[in-house]
């Protein structure tokens, strides 16, 4: 009785108090004992949450101070933070951390090249006696506790003096003090607490880009001043009895509002003439050519009333047409500051590798890097060019590449292929051929789009513009015609009339308006946009083209199956001891696809890299890794699945195979996009997937295996030749020249934040399934653009009737302008806002 | 009708100023970031401060209960 007491009782955890009783009744020992749990955290509950990350622990948490975590990466930064009074991290967003297994932190050597002066110089924005300032793009930031605990870095290390966020660009500034902290410990720093920051070439170029936007935003403003003053000088002439002005005041209010108008037309107005400018050399009519043309004739014609004395002109007119396009402009351009879409290899690779010479290892700028260089790589860094391995083995992580979650594994001499991560110890490769003529990277290169040219010019707005423009122009001749045999004092102001409220304000307004509208619906919903001519060549497509791996189906959990003799449950606990022990990431995945939480000890545990583990459980050898370290047998697989296989006491029982996943919501989509598009799939892997993959498109033509990036690059010019618009759908690197020859290439991620390759649109992968109601809503856009035109038309009908009579007066302008630029931004907004509700975007 | 001129130049001088403010704000670097001051506001004082608080909190509860302590002999010699 004992014995069994005792059993039950060493099954209790530690965290039991247990009270025996034992008590005398009738001449029995009877034992009661009762168990009360410690106060504490509920470790034995199943969804047990890191305190760090939010993560489930899993079955074994890591403990710190009676704390729960999923890791022993989380425990560190917690543990980091706890030392510097930090902790009020996680009372502001409990759970904000970020979860990066210590795998996959970049080794301690990665930065050291942000000791070499040439580096150093390039990546500060200033330095000077010892004082210095760096800002670092950080892609996790992602809420109030990032920023708190980047703003408090100075609590940390005393040497950095003040650091700030930009939250909506993901931007740490900090200034600190070099001679207490140099710019590698700073970055060091940084990755300890896991807010790795992006340096690449990307980083260093980007500095000088957002002066544009200030530039609009001045411009706004000055014509803003303008048009508002511009408005007071010019509204006692609208009034009844304006003529008791005095001549004097009249003429004063006059030449105050053409001061004013010189800064608008030369500066906030430039724009339009220069890009009149450029497209009239071009032998083409754009919107710009009537706007620019209807700025000068309002000023000119305003220049000669005032000068004559015959009234004070259009100038608020004028002012207030340029405000109301800039703003235009302005609601237009609205960007993803933080989102990248025209990334070059450049933002791929490292600024600097490290090359093994005789004398040692030194850190070379990438540019420098010439074929037949030994090169170190280490954990989670990128081989910069196609190389050849002479290291024993490597695992390499293609994801960004092929989309292709899990490692593969490459022997000495093999051929590897730039842009995989290394995961696991550092390797040596030797360099076969240069950065700029690697594979991928040449494939990259040819970023000059021959249709983005052609399809700009074949956009809605201009193609209205140019009869718009023609038929304005005919109408003031004919009218000037007319008046020249009727009555030939009205024939230049008729002419010019026309030409004034014929101005395309409104015209120019539909477009930004209802575009920007829809990025705005779009970006709620986690579709990002690169601007808002995506939305046009999108309503023109008529056929999709899929990637499959990593696009279609789910690069994050794979489908585990045991193929193989059926195991009992004491050998998929004696199995799931086994990968307990090993980080690799299969491990990981079969370790969390079988039930049960008992551990058995394991003895004699060893991992060889890149075949598998082997260990003692009960006595029993266990062995689990590839075929060939499993069963000895070399044969290569004809079905690529992802497999492992597992040898237990003296024979070889099975294999787990991993099948990607598809996406949710997959069949739904193709069912819908297949009645309006053509649709194809391109994949670099081999037909295994075929029959699945038959269900879901219908039939196997337009299915295309063993696909190279350049076949995948061929097909689409192929299609495009045959006159088809084609959107292309990708994740990876491979998918990248594709990506940019297609009318629209949509990258999907799961992280938007994080590198993808240049691309038109991101589609966070959440929304995968919701990309038709996307592709459906761009023709709501366009009626609601059609509808806009009609709108500014039939002001234009009511303003031509006044000029061609030879009627206009500054008042009638005065109101009619700004009324068709109002209505039609606010008809604009409205009707898309309401549209993406009914369609439940 | 000359104060009306007086007025104008008034005006104009005023507007310009808010002219001159709004692009020294934009030049500034005021509208980069419209989202993270909205945040920062509400953070307390640094960590390390808030520690140093709760001293001088306990500090404070400390006199006070001294205080009240000088205060209750005082009663006592009163009483006695």
């Amino acid at each position: 009785m004992f014995n069994e007491l005792w059993k039950h009782l060493q099954c209790r955890t530690f965290l039991f108090e247990i009270s025996v009783l034992i008590t005398e009744q009738n001449d029995q020992l009877i034992l009661t004992y009762t168990e009360n749990q410690l106060p504490g955290p509920e470790l034995m509950s199943e969804d047990l949450k890191c305190i760090h990350c939010g993560n489930s622990c899993g079955k074994s948490p890591v403990l710190f101070e009676g704390k729960p975590f999923c890791c022993s990466g989380c425990s560190t930064v917690y543990q980091i933070l706890h030392a510097s009074q930090l902790k009020q991290y996680y009372k502001i967003e409990p759970m904000a951390g970020i979860k990066i297994a210590e795998m996959q932190l970049p080794a301690s050597e990665t930065y050291a090249f942000l000791d070499l002066d040439q580096f150093k110089s390039k990546i500060l924005t200033f330095s000077e006696g010892g004082i210095s300032k760096v800002s670092f793009f950080i892609p996790e930031i992602h809420c109030a506790s990032c920023i708190w605990l980047l703003e408090n870095l100075h609590s940390l290390n005393n040497g950095i003096i003040q650091s700030f966020v930009n939250f909506p660009k993901k931007e740490i500034n900090v200034t600190f003090n070099e001679n207490e902290i140099s710019l590698r410990q700073l970055v060091d720093l940084l990755v300890s607490i896991h807010y790795i920051p992006e340096i690449n070439q990307h980083s260093i170029d980007k500095k000088s880009t957002d002066q544009s936007d200030k530039k609009l935003f001045i411009k706004i403003g000055i014509a803003g001043f303008s048009f508002m003053n511009a408005m007071i000088y010019h509204f006692p002439q609208y009034l009844p009895g304006n003529e008791f002005l005095e001549a004097d005041m009249k003429k004063l209010f006059g030449w105050l509002s053409v001061l004013l108008a010189i800064p608008v037309l030369l500066y906030s107005g430039s724009d339009y003439f220069l890009t009149a400018y450029k497209s009239l050399k071009k032998k083409m009519i754009s919107i710009d050519l009537p706007i620019a043309l209807g700025l000068v004739t309002l000023f000119v014609q305003s220049l000669v009333e005032i000068i004559s004395g015959a009234g004070i002109g259009y100038i608020d007119s004028l002012t207030g047409l340029v405000f109301f396009m800039l703003i235009g402009r302005w609601y237009q351009g609205k960007t993803y500051q933080a989102l990248s879409f025209e990334r070059d290899y450049k933002t791929y690779f490292p600024l600097a590798v490290t090359k093994i010479t005789n004398s040692g290892s030194i850190t070379i700028p990438l540019e420098d890097l010439k074929s037949g260089d030994q090169i170190l790589v280490r954990n989670q860094e990128i081989v910069p060019a196609d190389s050849i391995l002479t290291s024993a083995t490597a695992s390499i992580d293609y994801s960004f590449v092929t989309g292709e979650s899990m490692p593969v594994t490459k022997k000495a001499g093999d051929f590897v292929f730039a842009g995989g991560r290394q995961i696991g110890s550092a390797i040596e490769l030797t360099i076969e051929k240069e950065v700029q003529q690697s594979y991928l990277t040449q494939l990259w290169n040819q970023i000059e789009n021959p249709l983005t040219a052609e399809n700009k010019l074949n956009t809605i707005i201009n193609r209205v513009s140019q009869y718009f423009t023609v038929i304005i122009i005919l109408i003031a001749v004919g009218s000037a015609i007319f008046w020249y045999f009727n009555n030939p004092e009205v024939a230049l102001f008729a002419f010019t009339s026309v030409l004034i409220i014929a101005c395309p304000c409104a015209l120019a307004l539909t477009v930004p308006f209802t575009f920007g509208s829809t990025i705005r619906q779009y970006g709620r919903k986690g579709f990002y946009l690169k601007n808002t001519a995506v939305i046009e060549h999108l309503y023109k497509v008529d056929t999709v083209v899929f990637d499959k791996t990593g696009t279609i189906t789910n690069a994050q959990s794979s489908e585990i199956r045991f193929v193989g003799k059926e195991l009992n449950s004491v050998q998929l606990q004696q199995i799931k001891s086994l990968v307990f022990h090993s980080s690799h990431p299969l491990s990981k995945a079969i370790f969390n696809s079988i039930d049960g939480d008992e551990l058995f000890e394991v003895k004699d545990f060893q991992e060889i890299p890149s075949l598998g583990i082997t260990g003692l459980i009960h006595g029993l050898r266990l062995n689990i890794g590839s075929r060939y370290f499993v069963s000895g047998e070399k044969k290569e697989d004809i079905n690529l699945n992802t497999e492992v296989w597992v040898y237990l006491q003296d024979a070889v029982v099975g294999h787990f195979q991993l099948e990607n996943e598809y996406r949710p919501g997959l069949r739904e989509l193709i069912q819908k996009l297949q009645k309006t598009h053509e649709l194809h799939l391109l994949t670099g892997d081999n037909d295994a997937e075929r029959a699945n993959l038959i269900q879901f498109f219908g039939d196997g033509k337009s299915l295309h295996f063993n696909q190279s990036p350049t076949d995948k690059l061929n097909y689409i010019r192929k299609l495009q030749k045959e006159g088809r618009k084609v959107l292309m759908i990708g994740d990876g690197l491979n998918d990248a020249g594709a990506l940019n020859e297609s009318n629209v290439g949509i990258v999907i991620a799961d992280n938007v934040f994080n590198f993808s390759p240049a691309c038109d649109a991101i589609l966070q992968s959440k929304q995968f399934g919701k990309l038709d109601k996307f592709m459906q809503f761009t023709h709501r856009s366009m009626t609601i653009v059609k509808l806009g035109f009609l709108i500014s038309f039939l002001y234009n009908i009511v303003g031509l009737s006044f000029a061609v009579q030879g009627n206009l007066t500054p008042i009638v302008a005065a109101i009619l302008m700004p009324i068709s630029s109002v209505s039609v931004v606010a008809f604009a907004s409205f009707s898309i806002h309401l549209s993406a509700k009914g369609y439940r975007l | 009708m000359s104060v009306v001129i007086v007025l104008v130049f008034v005006a104009i001088i005023m507007a310009g100023i808010f002219l001159l403010a709004f692009i020294w704000s934009v030049k500034n670097g005021q509208y980069e970031d419209t989202y993270t001051p909205s945040v920062r506001i509400l953070f307390d004082d640094p960590a390390v401060k808030e520690e140093e608080k709760i001293m001088e909190k306990e500090k404070a509860q400390a006199k006070s209960r001294s205080d009240q302590s000088q205060l209750a002999e005082k009663k006592e010699r009163k009483s006695q």
